[in-house]
């Protein structure tokens, strides 16, 4: 490290001198506390540093190794779907005040990450029909789990949390996982043609019931009766979570309209890369009795000693750098790049824009679903889905797949890898991004495998 | 920053206030397939029948929006942001330009393997080097922040010793510990044990003694702590908690100050979290994503989160069978994006880059430590590592200026304050970690303003205690935001 380092300013001199201030003549003296029987005194073995031009030919190599979506037709989704990002999302995302200030502990200088935060609470809210919304989640995944342990923490006695088994499974594996903790017990509702049976539903809840899970669409694609679902939720006393897509909001009856108490979701599918999973968004709204149980940051309004309007972190008596062990989550640093992602995306599409995309993806996943099933391919559920929907192959599914790939296309996920009763059946995701000329496309090579 | 100019214009309106009926800001290929009545396709019942109300604003509305927002906001691009235990260290420009490369961005994480074996290799490769760093023997990538993987981490914990047919229900926390840290044990449902410091900021060790038993499933510490103070008995900790079958689980807020110097696998942790935002250079994002990677030693590696990444020879395969893991803690695998930041500043460091990243990281904090020691209380004085703790006392006795007033009036001078009022058990406390990628002119600078706002405070406490003066707002009225809720716009 003779010759210095591109990211450290210090130089031998600067060394010398702060040394020099502070009466040392070596940095290992400021290290002296630390106990000889704890030091590591080999070198680390890491590769040997690059220059930035080696690190760009290393990592060109590396991504190179990859498929990507413009270079694949893709009909994938299963959680993570590939829309359209207009440019100006990534233009916003990546001005450097934005991306390299952190949680804005000092609102005076953070007006921006805040009124962001703001107007994103206020496009989550309009779009879900919920009254509060807070600054973002880790991903649905994760926003699901805490819907469920506020459902618990604020329903007294109930830890029960019944879930449909056409919610995400990675969802339910992390509901699961963030389960055994506060000892929820998790109960799956098989599903009937593909969605969860309201009847069946109703037997299964009972008083200890802290809320039920729906995701809409569900994880088969198909459109779920959240009216009736939400209904037995609340006859048991239990809270009704709705787990949304965010795009199918644009067609689909938002949840505050079908009185889900929580709605949380992916917000992926608004401006967020694919990025081979992540980061991406977990947005979390609530109706306003249940603001203050709330997990992680919230923006609200407020004046300035001048009487001017400004934007404040609110309601932190909820969080944990105030409460410790008694807040409401763990939660501290959340996904707010992905949100102002997801903010200026939503402002971009506007009301028309949203709406127009959703009904874009459903009118071409119709489209698709008819081609399909004359090509041999037959819906696995009859009922109605919104842009992604499960087949039956007439062929295993693996081959299936392997010749679309050699046609450049990657098809739909195996549904086998999650439900053994649907070895045979494909998950096939249409977004607005898939051409005609790319679902005829799929068609013809999946048609060609009878 | 810009705020200075901008002070005094009109306050950016709301995006909804600049909404007008009709105004578009996007454009899609017209329908290529039949058209059709969405009624054709839905079930009327399931049908939204009101339009959200989203801003109908055109394309320029909304860069311009966004764009002049942005100017009234501080970052670590824009100047100093020494906010402790949050490691505001430059981000390289590269790693932001490689994230973006559409062979890591616009991959889908449910492609077959074959098609992403650049992106395993890369999870794989960051495996090993966070393994040779923190002493461990394996790390899920899976955990998206610090807190996350501390709610990982105390599951294993919990998993393990389940495993072991013991029931412990404690989990010891120092008084100087993150908040996250009660929080997450309460999440995994332990009860939490504070740990009282010693007058060395280390831990108490005869209360450790006191307070360890077979109820206790292990210590949360992080090393150095939230003082910026190693803990000298180390060895001794572990051997406490380890003697009676505890765990002892490591925060990695502070490892900036570590890396190259002390592993904690080698300390004695069993279990480690790094923060890939702080230590490993990728933005903060105003919030996040972050990346709290899990590291474990042999014993506690069967219990990881699955999937981790395998290799046979050169190819990469996500390893699913994992009968012992806790499970998944969330989707797919991990802050990918955020990880790939880290791994090209690994790569851009090399092991000598990471050790003088930590050695200079803790020269810049001992020599602003003790140049702001000429003028604030020091409560704790030694050496300190990559952050340091100093105190507002001497303003607030004798001038009644208080530790936020201080913080504010930074913010006039251009400067973001340092976290404040955190470490707990230091009464007006301001915890300063100026990183290594600041320069001695830039620590001079602070010190000076430092040295400066001290001698306002007694010649023009008012002025102090009315700051900030030049900021694009002044002071926010917090109390008003918690006591009348306005979380959201409304239309008129």
């Amino acid at each position: 490290m003779g010759a210095g380092h591109r990211y450290l300013p210090n130089t031998a001199a600067d060394r010398r001198q702060m040394l020099e201030a502070l009466g040392l003549g070596s940095v290992e003296e400021l290290f002296a506390d630390i106990p000889d029987r704890v030091r590591f005194k080999g070198k680390l073995e890491l590769p040997a540093p690059m220059s930035e031009l080696e690190l760009v030919r290393h990592m060109a190599a590396l991504a190179g190794r990859n498929a990507t979506v413009d270079e694949y037709v893709t009909f994938r989704g299963a959680g993570a779907y590939d829309h359209f990002i207009p440019s100006v999302v990534s233009h916003i995302t990546g001005r450097a005040e934005f991306y390299t200030a952190y949680t804005p502990y000092q609102p005076e200088v953070s007006q921006a990450v805040l009124q962001a935060i703001y107007e994103y609470q206020t496009l989550i809210c309009e779009l879900t029909g919920m009254e509060v919304a807070n600054a973002s989640m880790y991903d649905g995944a994760t926003a699901a789990a805490e819907a469920a342990i506020i459902s618990s923490q604020t329903l007294t006695g109930r830890r029960r949390v019944v879930v449909s088994s056409a919610l995400h499974p990675e969802y339910r594996e992390t509901l699961n996982t963030y389960a055994r903790g506060p000892g929820l017990a998790v109960a799956e509702i098989p599903t009937e043609g593909g969605v969860t049976p309201p009847d069946r539903l109703r037997k299964a809840l009972d008083s200890s019931t802290a809320c039920v899970i729906i995701q809409q669409p569900n994880f088969f694609g198909c459109v779920e009766d959240m009216d009736a679902l939400g209904e037995a939720a609340h006859a048991a006393g239990a809270h009704f979570v709705a787990c949304v897509d965010p795009i199918s909001l644009g067609v689909l009856k938002p949840p505050g309209e079908y009185g889900a108490d929580l709605a949380v979701g992916e917000g992926q599918p608004l401006g967020v890369p694919l990025g081979f999973g992540g980061p991406h968004l977990g947005f979390f709204a609530a109706t306003g009795k249940l603001t203050r149980r709330m997990p992680g940051r919230i923006a609200g309004m407020t004046l300035d000693a001048d009487g001017k309007r400004g934007f404040v972190l609110t309601l932190q008596t909820r969080e944990q750098h105030i409460r410790r062990e008694k807040a409401t989550s763990n939660i501290c640093s959340n996904e707010a790049l992905c949100a102002l992602a997801a903010t200026v995306y939503l402002c971009l599409m506007g009301k028309q824009g949203v709406r127009e995309v959703a009904t874009q993806c459903l009118k071409k996943a119709c489209y698709a679903q008819e081609q399909l099933e004359p090509a041999g391919y037959p819906l696995a559920f009859a009922g109605p889905f919104f842009r992604e929907f499960a087949v039956r192959s007439p062929v295993p599914v693996e081959r299936v797949n392997s010749t679309l790939l050699a046609d450049k296309i990657v098809g739909g996920v195996e549904l086998g890898r999650w439900y053994p009763e649907l070895q045979d059946s494909l998950l096939v995701a249409v977004t607005e991004k898939r051409t005609r000329q790319d679902i005829d496309r799929l068609v013809a090579g999946m048609g060609g495998l009878r | 920053m810009t705020s200075q100019l901008e002070a005094g214009r009109r306050p950016e309106p709301l995006i909804f206030e600049m909404s007008s009926p009709g105004r578009i800001a996007y454009s899609l290929p017209a329908l290529d397939v039949p058209d059709r009545p969405v009624e054709e396709c839905l079930p009327a019942g399931a049908l939204r029948r009101t339009a959200p109300e989203l801003p109908e604003v055109s394309e320029v509305d909304v860069v311009r929006h966004f764009t002049r927002l942005s100017q009234i906001q501080h970052g670590v691009d824009i100047g100093f942001y020494p906010l402790g235990s949050c490691t505001m260290k430059y981000n390289p420009k590269v790693n932001e330009d490689m994230a973006s490369l559409p062979g890591l961005a616009g991959v889908h994480p449910y492609f077959p393997e074959e098609l992403v074996q650049g992106a395993l290799e890369l999870l794989y490769r960051m495996e090993r080097y966070l393994c040779e760093i923190g002493g461990v023997s394996r790390v899920s990538l899976q955990p998206a922040a610090g807190a996350h993987g501390e709610l990982t981490g105390l599951l294993m914990f919990r998993a393990y010793h389940a495993d072991r047919g013991e029931n412990r229900t404690r989990i010891l926390i120092p008084d100087s510990a993150h908040g996250t840290n009660p929080a997450s044990a309460i999440v995994c449902g332990y009860q939490t044990v504070e740990v009282p410091s010693d007058h060395r900021g280390g831990v108490d060790i005869e209360a450790l003694k006191r307070l360890m038993g077979p109820d206790v499933a292990g210590l949360m510490l992080t090393n150095p702590n939230t003082l910026g103070l190693f803990d000298e008995n180390m060895a001794t900790v572990a051997e406490i908690v380890h003697s009676q079958g505890g765990l002892l689980y490591y925060d990695g807020a502070n490892a900036n100050a570590i890396m190259g110097i002390a592993r904690p696998g080698d300390t004695g942790f069993d279990v480690v979290h790094f923060n890939l935002h702080k230590t490993f250079a990728t933005p903060h994002g105003g919030g996040g994503p972050g990346s709290g990677p899990v590291g474990a030693v042999a014993k506690l590696e069967p219990y990881l989160p699955a999937p981790l990444v395998d290799a046979d020879g050169d190819r990469y395969r996500l390893a699913y069978d994992r009968p012992r893991s806790i499970g998944r803690v969330k989707s797919f695998y991990g802050n990918f994006l955020v990880v790939v930041k880290a791994y090209a500043y690994i790569r851009s460091m090399g092991a000598e880059g990471l050790l003088r990243v930590s050695e200079d990281a803790v020269l810049n904090a001992n020599y602003l430590m003790r140049k702001l020691a000429e003028h604030f209380h020091l409560p704790y004085d030694r050496h300190c590592k990559h952050e340091c703790v100093v105190s507002g006392v001497w303003q607030k006795d004798r001038h009644g200026v208080r530790t936020l007033d201080m913080a504010k009036r930074l913010l006039d001078y251009g400067f973001h304050a340092p976290t404040i009022y955190f470490p707990l058990i230091v009464p007006e406390c301001l915890m300063v970690e100026p990183t290594e990628t600041e320069s001695r002119q830039t620590l001079d600078a602070f010190a000076g303003t430092m040295a400066h706002i001290a001698g306002e405070a007694e010649s023009d406490p008012d002025l102090v205690k009315g700051a900030p003066h030049t900021t694009p707002v002044k002071r926010l009225d917090e109390a008003l935001a918690a006591r009348k809720p306005n979380l959201r716009w409304r239309p008129e």
